[in-house]
């Protein structure tokens, strides 16, 4: 098992752990990971009792080869996009552990509860403000937009 | 000071000419010091190294008075700007918890919860990053009990050095915790010399940054800072030559005060579309319409085509024939003439033009001020000539002294561009523009004799006429710095803003 890079190595491990001691909610698809262990598809399930009960949201996880010291890219995919103010119809995620607040001891797994709990303390269903501007201009890698985070608080 | 040595080797020559000289050296010293400042202002001008060890003395100071570890005060220095009063009247103020906690450490005098970890030696740990198992003693964290193994601290240590450039505020590795790791911790776990080496770049830049009293040099290439023992807008002279303000860092800028330099700064910058046509290099001969390209400081231009030869002035394209009277009237803009504008199109034509006219003045002595060191290198070669014409080295330093205070007069009328162009009308204003009429003209007399005239005089003429001329220069220079000087004392002054 300790073959490959330790970004490697440390992704073996967390997909030893997602699926040998599964969190209820974050599901990994596994056969996204057959052909590149740099991109997982996970499954998310909106938290009962918050605005988006019922719905499951899939994110795309991206690592390059300083993962964990570099923050992996996750974006949402597929037919449905969370409408939160925080979350652009293109995916993109303004959440500061995903850049300027990164440390190599958060994971897969604790990302995912984080914008669990950010779906969960939404009161009310919308985009960002300057989603339309946003979307427009901004990079397909969302690591390289430099985040002004809207709220400080999530 | 150099010259004083070559005084005291050279001065063998002739006895009349050794006591002008020192005479004269007297004179400058007298001149330089107290011209401007009434009160001295002390500062030193500190070496990397030096930084280095003034940062030691000031935790080495502190402990003295406050029993903590030197590295925890670091981190509090850093937090209070390294104002040591600061941190020892929060220190003895009473709540020293919370005072550790907003600096992001541990208090040193609390116990780590932790402890009982000690009694684990034995036993494997998790690392929380590689998600590997090791031993106690290769598992390392700070007093807020995180631990990592040493491998993964090195590795998120070089990134954020490396890579994100952070230094003062590297926290621990931990998701959510804000303790901050102390330097000694830091050299201690880095093993690779080229990020060590950043590591202590960083640490210094921050000190100075962070530090009132500490401005680096804004000099390209140049890595001195200057300390002074209280905040002002004084000038500063750097070992490398370069003299700047210390409150703002810009260019030494008398008679402007730093506020509204810093104003005029933003407002050409953000009209840069307006004065990209003005700043242009090339001009019309207005006589002849040719087209002529400034090619060094002088404002006095002649036209080049033979047939014309119009002597024009390059600011405001007049005839130069009165700029060198006494009604040279080239840097008044006519207020009279510009109440005229009745309409609000008008007015608001005329407020651009009003701007202008002095953006174009600043620009341009901005523009002669970069082609006078050109004339250094001219005027070396001039020295060097004049030496194998039996004068001694000191005796030819005059022509150095006057690009110096050529230099000088173009910056304080670049400067007093900025003052008038927020100066309101009153008595005392219309007396400032006498006086930058007068500086200005002097000014380009002395700049048209050493670009120009220098050339076909005879040598002995050449000392006489030079020292007269910028000896007038310094002199119309005084005054003006002077004037303005007391009206601040005065309240003189008021702002169009
Ligand atoms: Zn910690
Ligand atoms: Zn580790
Ligand atoms: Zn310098
Ligand atoms: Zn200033």
């Amino acid at each position: 098992m300790s073959t490959g890079s330790p970004s490697e190595r440390r992704l073996r491990k967390e997909l030893m752990s997602l699926i040998t001691t599964p969190t209820p909610g974050i599901r990994l698809d596994s056969d996204s990971i057959s052909k590149n262990i740099n991109e997982w598809i996970v499954e998310i399930d909106a938290a009962k009792g918050s605005l988006y009960e019922g719905q499951t949201f899939q994110l795309k996880f991206k690592f390059n080869d300083r993962y964990p010291f570099d923050s992996p890219s996750v974006t949402f995919i597929g037919q449905e996009i969370p409408e939160h103010s925080h979350i652009y119809s293109n995916g993109h995620i303004c959440l500061s552990i995903l850049s300027d607040d990164w440390t190599p001891a958060l994971s897969v797994q604790t990302v995912c509860l984080s914008i669990l709990s950010m779906l969960s303390s939404a009161t009310k269903k919308e985009r960002p403000p300057d989603d339309l501007i946003y979307t427009k201009t901004c990079s397909k890698d969302p690591k390289r937009t430099k985040w002004m985070y809207h709220d400080d608080t999530v | 000071m150099d010259s004083e040595d070559e005084i005291g080797i050279d001065s063998g020559n002739s006895s009349d000419d050794e006591d002008y000289d020192f005479m004269q050296v007297d004179e400058i010293q007298r001149q330089s010091g107290n011209a401007q400042d009434p009160v001295e202002y002390p500062f030193e001008v500190l070496t990397t190294e030096e930084i280095v060890k003034h940062m030691l003395d000031c935790i080495a100071e502190v402990n003295n008075v406050v029993e903590i570890p030197a590295t925890t005060t670091r981190i509090l220095l850093n937090h209070f700007r390294w104002d040591k009063e600061k941190l020892m009247e929060r220190y003895y103020d009473g709540d020293q918890e919370a005072l550790f906690k907003a600096a992001h450490v541990i208090n040193p005098y609390v116990k780590p919860k932790r402890e009982s970890k000690t009694f684990r030696c034995s036993m494997m740990e998790d690392c929380d990053i590689c998600f590997l198992k090791y031993q106690y003693t290769n598992m390392t964290g700070l007093q807020c009990g995180h631990r990592f193994c040493k491998s993964c601290w090195v590795e998120y240590l070089t990134t954020k050095i490396m890579e994100e450039g952070l230094c003062k505020s590297i926290a621990c590795a931990a998701h959510g915790c804000d303790i901050l790791v102390d330097d000694v911790t830091v050299m201690s776990l880095l093993t690779e010399p080229r990020v060590k080496t950043k590591y202590q770049q960083l640490i210094t830049n921050s000190f100075v940054e962070c530090n009132r009293l500490l401005r680096w040099c804004p000099s390209a290439d140049c890595s001195y800072a200057v300390k002074v023992q209280y905040v002002d807008a004084r000038p500063v002279t750097c070992k490398c030559g370069h003299v700047f303000c210390f409150e703002c860092g810009e260019q030494w800028h008398d008679p402007v005060q730093c506020r509204l330099l810093r104003k005029w700064i933003k407002k050409c910058d953000d009209d840069s579309e307006t004065s990209n046509w003005i700043a242009a290099n090339t001009k019309e001969c207005p006589k002849c319409n040719v087209t002529i390209e400034k090619d060094g400081g002088c404002n006095h231009m002649v036209c080049k085509n033979q047939h014309c030869k119009h002597d024009f002035c390059w600011v405001c394209l007049g005839s130069w024939e009165p700029h060198g009277s006494s009604w040279y009237n080239c840097n008044r803009y006519d207020e009279d003439e510009a109440r005229a504008a009745r309409d609000a199109q008008e007015k608001l034509r005329s407020s651009l033009a009003r701007y202008l006219h002095y953006y174009n003045r600043y620009m341009n002595h901005m523009q002669s001020l970069k082609f006078e060191h050109k004339l250094y290198s001219s005027v070396k070669l001039k020295m060097e000539e004049m030496q194998q014409h039996n004068m001694s080295w000191i005796e030819v330093q005059f022509l150095k002294k006057a690009v110096d205070i050529l230099c000088q007069c173009r910056q304080t009328l670049m400067c007093t561009y900025v003052f008038a162009y927020y100066l309101k009308k009153n008595n005392q204003s219309m007396i400032f523009e006498d006086n930058q009429k007068d500086l200005e003209s002097a000014t380009e007399k002395l700049s048209e004799y050493l670009e120009r005239d220098i050339t076909s005089e005879n040598l002995a003429d050449i000392k006489q006429k030079v020292q007269d001329k910028y000896r007038y220069c310094e002199k119309r220079r005084k005054v003006l710095l002077d004037h303005v000087h007391e009206g601040y004392d005065k309240d003189w002054w008021e702002y169009v803003e």
